[in-house]
């Protein structure tokens, strides 16, 4: 397949930044995306320029690390995948690829097209977790029972790998899918509600204060979403808010 | 509870509820409407009724224009919000593939119906308000000196919808309102918590409500306006 590759380049966070056009040969059907990527890297560094940098880790749809945004879509063309799972042959030969960075205020460009997700890593921080005494006679979170359907929305919302797709899916930027995932694993299980006032608020205030949008409700978060999380839980997750802040 | 407004959720909150409470204003007003193609005398009374009964006119009516002017700046200070959650945007979007153009330009949608409401408010409602407390005209009637004059609300309807180029404009308006209601209803309840196992039933019923409600608007500009 021959190519032509649109590319973010931004030297740091504080240059400008804009599309480079790469054209690019010989690329097999058969490979991934990122490898794609690699093979272009390897040439950039053989003429002696700057490779493109792109966040990449576990390569197996897991880590959510692959953040790129290609041809308007967070992830590429397909549904339910990262751009890790995403091969070369959901393109034509002769096709024209954007390769941007994940867009918002929140997730600010470090280089190319790497951004700095910390936010989520402070959302999180600010309540996505239990307290549990740890010294040594901790009871099994299994023998407490719990009903089935509640455990399995809990485990669907426990799969979000925070790869941050439905920020930049979002034409507002909205976290909202991340957080209720987060808070919705948490709220339907026994062990979350110890903190469940305290977690929807925290999580919440500190969505707001990074400077993520406020949902609209296209759906375009759970469509991008590469693990399925339902919007489902952006509600549930504004009715914990709504009680919690009744309460607290 | 303090400060719920300042969240994005207490936000998205308080539009749902303006948004809910103008969709049942605006069921009633259809109800009205509808009875001008039936019965004129009907539509008269229920007119009249509505226009000097002290609930609607002192503690509804102000509930109704403070529904209307929250939802529309608060729609406005949401957009201005979630613009500057993305001042650079991307050089490329498919947005078309992830989600409806309704659910995407809700604030255009709603900006013609802003526009189409300063038309209606211009057309009906300060007319309105200047007969009955300027004027001091509680009467209803189209001659106060004469109580057999008969009252006026009918012959106004029939009146405004003479015009083709304001038949149109009405026409427009309803089919933008309809457009925006395609994503506001259902988009109003998901705002306040309710998605479950009822949530398909309920995309039906707003699907319903957004296509029939606002073409039932436009049946009756057009019924007046071929009929008179």
């Amino acid at each position: 397949m021959n190519l032509t590759l649109k590319i973010w380049r931004q030297k740091n966070a504080n240059d400008k930044g804009k599309i480079v056009d790469y054209p690019i040969s010989d690329i097999s059907p058969d490979m991934s995306f990122l490898e794609m990527l690699d093979v272009l890297n390897q040439e950039l560094i053989e003429k002696g320029e700057s490779p493109v940098a792109f966040d990449h880790d576990c390569r197996e749809g897991i880590c959510g690390t692959c953040s790129l945004y290609i041809n308007g879509r967070a992830h590429g063309p397909e549904t339910k995948i990262t751009v890790c799972q995403l091969h070369m042959r959901s393109f034509k030969d002769g096709d024209t690829i954007y390769i941007e960075p994940w867009r918002a205020e929140a997730f600010p460009v470090i280089k190319d097209l790497v951004v700095d997700r910390t936010s989520f890593d402070r959302i999180q921080q600010a309540g996505g977790f239990i307290s549990v005494n740890t010294s040594g006679n901790t009871q099994d979170a299994n023998a407490i029972p719990i009903k089935k359907e509640n455990a399995d929305k809990a485990f669907d919302a426990a799969t979000c790998i925070g790869c941050g797709a439905c920020v930049a899916s979002c034409k507002n930027s909205s976290a909202m899918l991340f957080v209720s995932a987060k808070v919705s694993q948490f709220a339907l299980l026994p062990q979350g509600q110890v903190e469940a006032t305290d977690r929807v608020l925290n999580m919440v205030k500190q969505m707001d204060d990074e400077g993520f949008g406020n949902c609209t409700n296209t759906g375009a978060c759970e469509v991008e979403c590469p693990k399925g999380i339902s919007l489902e839980n952006i509600a549930r997750m504004n009715r914990e808010y709504l009680a919690a802040s009744l309460k607290g | 509870m303090s400060g719920i407004l300042n969240s994005s959720i207490g936000r998205k909150f308080a539009m749902a509820l303006s948004a809910l409470f103008l969709m049942v204003f605006l069921l009633q007003h259809f109800a009205i409407n509808i009875l001008s193609v039936f019965s004129p005398d009907t539509f008269n009374d229920v007119s009249h009724f509505m226009g000097t009964f002290w609930v609607i006119q002192y503690l509804l009516q102000p509930v109704l224009i403070f529904g209307v002017l929250f939802h529309f700046v608060m729609g406005f200070i949401l957009e201005y919000k979630n613009w500057s959650a993305r001042k650079i945007g991307y050089a490329k979007t498919s947005r078309a593939a992830t989600s409806t153009w309704m659910s995407r330009n809700m604030l255009l949608t709603g900006a013609v119906v802003l526009a189409f409401m300063v038309l209606h408010f211009i057309d009906f409602w300060i007319p309105e308000i200047n007969t009955k407390y300027i004027v001091g005209d509680m009467s209803g009637l189209i001659d106060p000196a004469n109580a057999e004059s008969g009252l006026r609300y009918y012959e106004e309807l029939v009146h405004k919808f003479h015009h083709p180029l304001r038949v149109g404009a009405y026409v427009i308006s309803f089919v933008l309102l309809s457009l925006h209601l395609l994503h506001g209803f259902n988009s109003a309840f998901q705002s306040v918590g309710a998605n479950n196992k009822y949530t398909k039933g309920l995309k039906g019923f707003s699907k319903v409500y957004a296509i029939g409600v606002p073409l039932g608007f436009v049946f009756i500009a057009l019924f007046h306006h071929f009929t008179h």
